[in-house]
């Protein structure tokens, strides 16, 4: 077990592809960090650099307490879950699973006794006989998770390591995963470009946008509190809804009403400085509210009427689809590359419908065609500049880029580190 | 796939008539091998065993000599050619170079060269520099031919192997030889395996440059000797020593075969990856 550093990593591909951009990230001993972001933001690439398969351009990358820049993989001491699994088809699962033991010369004896205690772990007892070629996708993806804790490794990686399940499998073997990591204590550097996935397993969790870090903290921080254009919509799901609206004094003219700036939003804003400015709005589908249904919170937003145009229940929950006419146009390349970027719906200009998405209540009477009242919470509204994506609401204590929060403690601690790992527990 | 019962009637048959087709022709040499030379030309197909003409081929030098020939010229240009072609494949499969593409047209070409159309310059060539009737003179040709088929065959074999695997090896403690050895090789083994039984084949099988390239019993192989075959007696036809040759010279390509089947396990590297 150790503590990985990330010191100014930077990756050029040999053909001037920059996947990487000076990324420093620290992982804490016994911690599990999720890297996430679109596809092709550098999140292999970067797994890739710390496990020895590629090649640092620039920066440093230490591991316990040594530099292991020119080290090669197998010198890491770390074990890798690959995307495919790549096992070796032509060794049965127990073989599979011993192999780095059998490297090590590890006694047969011991590799049978460590190859078991794993297998019962991961319930493949009953497979350890046969090969790849004849197990289900969970099953092999079962023995790639075998094959890396038999090793009692200094740290885990795994690169999208459930992306080739299907659904249901893929929510079982993710609170598997989970179990597992809490059980050995072992630090865990796990890529996904799936934020439902992010925020679920992760004791921290590190966005990533072409090859640069965006924000790194816990999955609430960066819920609560996205530092950017890009964070706010690629977490959450559904996305949230960007629309472009204005200042003007206490007021944010949202397109569809206008809402009362709470205090502690204009302080953030640089109070008078704000005045007739425009902004992206960006609320949570979660911060509306069915009118009705407001309890005595209601004097912390807004009431306004529009027609629903879609109702989608999910039987505990029930999304209302509106669109609102936006008054004001925003004109930004960096924004709609943003938008695209973390999947969420481009900001809508002048004169454009722009859709929204509303989270209701399923006791909610709104229903397709029909005009319903619903009711915004102002206080979650977030803001953005629309000229780099920059958050302006963000609470700036908020744990900054890269180094681990001063509330570090967050992560491992609570859990016992003298526990052996691979024990029954 | 489900087949009707109509339909695995169907092709039961079909399969059958084609194995019939194609098995005929053998059951009959090895019918006229093991007949007496008086019994030749009764135009049964069984007349009783007779070992007369096995007796015969074997107690003839030409054709024991042959039949070393054979297999050392055929076992010498299918290792070299191997060697030389899992290089060349290795090599195409894996990295990017200029003139790969080149170099694979190339290889296509030599194998699209009718070998009629330059063995009568080897023939000339071959005296000259001391290379005709010896073994040496036919491996070359041989190397030549069968090298473009072996780099396609590997090649194609090497591009299916799922290299991630020997990246696997080497987190998982090995080093990048060891990963290549316990990895990579066995996976690339049933390729190999394949290639070289095509090579031996096509090495065992020549005829032409056997016959135009050799004249004693220094070099010529069982093709080549075939020809010359002569019979019990100057008025009789040696065809139940050539059935008995050519019965001799199919079973070491049958042993190949089986020995190599259990090797060239279809779809040996699937289960390593998903899809
Ligand atoms: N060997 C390579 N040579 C050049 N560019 C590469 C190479 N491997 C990956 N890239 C590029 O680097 C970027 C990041 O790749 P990767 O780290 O695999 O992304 P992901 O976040 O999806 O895992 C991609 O745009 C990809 O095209
Ligand atoms: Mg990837």
């Amino acid at each position: 077990m150790s503590q990985i550093v990330l010191d100014h990593i930077t990756k050029k591909y040999p053909d001037g592809f920059e996947a990487v951009k000076d990324m420093s990230l620290t992982i804490e001993d016994g911690e599990f960090v999720i890297l996430v972001g679109p596809s092709g933001c550098g999140k292999s690439t970067a797994l890739r650099m710390i496990a020895g398969l590629e090649d640092i351009t620039d920066g440093e990358l230490r591991i316990g307490d040594s530099v292991v820049n020119d080290k090669a993989p197998k010198d890491r001491d770390i074990a890798m879950v690959f995307q495919n699994y790549a096992l070796y088809p032509h060794m049965t699962v127990a073989e599979n699973m011993g192999f780095a033991l059998k490297l090590a010369k590890v006694d047969q004896s011991e590799i049978d006794r460590k190859v078991s205690e794993a297998a019962k772990v991961l319930d493949l007892t009953q497979h350890l006989d046969r090969k790849p070629a004849n197990l289900s996708g969970g099953q092999r993806q079962r023995v790639a998770m075998g094959r890396a804790i038999v090793r009692d490794p200094s740290a885990f990686l795994m690169d999208e390591p459930l992306s080739n399940l299907d659904a249901k499998l893929r929510v079982q073997m993710r609170t598997e995963v989970s179990r597992i990591q809490q059980r050995l204590g072992t630090t865990t550097v796990y890529v996904t470009h799936d934020q439902t996935e992010a925020m679920t397993l992760g004791d921290r969790v590190a966005v990533m946008r072409s090859g640069v870090l965006q924000q790194v903290g816990s999955p609430m921080d960066l819920y609560n509190n996205p530092k950017n254009l890009f964070v706010a919509g690629f977490i959450g799901s559904p996305a949230m809804n960007f629309m472009p609206a204005q200042i003007e004094g206490d007021t944010l003219k949202l397109p569809v009403a206008d809402v009362r700036l709470p205090e502690e939003l204009r302080g953030n804003l640089g109070g008078s400085a704000g005045d007739g400015r425009q902004v992206i709005a960006g609320i949570r589908p979660e911060d509306f509210e069915d009118a009705h249904q407001v309890g005595d919170h209601k004097d912390r937003g807004t009431t306004f009427t529009v027609t629903i145009e879609l109702v989608e229940s999910m039987g505990s929950e029930l999304y209302a689809h509106f669109s609102a006419v936006s008054e004001h146009s925003i004109e930004s390349e960096e924004l709609r590359e943003l938008a695209e970027d973390s999947g969420a719906g481009e900001v809508p200009g002048a004169g454009e419908e722009g859709e929204i998405v509303a989270r209701l209540d399923p006791a909610s009477k709104v229903a397709r065609g029909k005009e319903a009242e619903l009711w915004v919470d102002a206080t979650k509204v977030k803001l953005f500049d629309p000229a780099d994506g920059r958050s302006l609401t963000a609470d700036s204590t908020a744990e900054g880029n890269g180094a681990p929060s001063a509330s570090g403690g967050q992560s491992p601690a609570g859990r016992d580190p003298e526990r052996e790992p691979g024990g029954r527990g | 796939m489900t087949h009707t019962p109509r339909e695995k009637a169907f092709w039961s048959i079909a399969i059958l008539v084609v194995i019939l087709y194609a098995l005929i022709p053998v059951a009959w040499i090895t019918s006229l091998s093991l007949k007496s030379p008086d019994q030749v030309a009764d135009g049964k197909f069984f007349s009783g065993f007779s070992f007369e003409n096995y007796d015969q081929i074997f107690s003839e030098n030409t054709f024991n000599a042959a039949l070393v020939n054979s297999l050392g010229i055929a076992a010498i240009a299918t290792l070299i050619s191997i060697a030389l072609a899992s290089m060349a494949a290795y090599a195409l499969a894996r990295l990017n170079f200029a003139g790969k593409a080149v170099i694979l047209s190339g290889a296509l070409a030599v194998a699209m060269f009718p070998p009629i159309s330059i063995v009568g310059s080897l023939f000339d060539l071959w005296r000259a520099i001391g290379l005709y009737d010896t073994w040496p003179g036919l491996i070359l040709p041989y190397m030549t031919f069968t090298l473009p088929l072996a780099i396609y065959t590997l090649s194609a074999f090497f591009r299916e192997i799922p290299w991630e695997l020997e990246q696997a090896a080497q987190v998982d403690g090995a080093t990048p030889f060891q990963a290549f050895r316990k990895v990579i090789v066995p996976l690339a083994a049933p390729g190999v395996f394949t290639a070289a039984i095509l090579v031996f084949i096509f090495a065992w099988n020549d005829f032409l440059f056997a016959n135009t390239l050799t004249s004693t019993t220094d070099a010529q192989t069982v093709p080549a000797a075939l020809a010359f075959f002569s019979g019990g007696s100057r008025f009789t036809e040696p065809i139940g020593a050539i059935s008995a040759a050519a019965v001799v010279v199919t079973i070491p390509i049958i042993i190949m075969v089986l020995i190599f089947q259990r090797r060239i396990v279809a779809g040996l590297t699937a289960g390593a990856v998903k899809g």
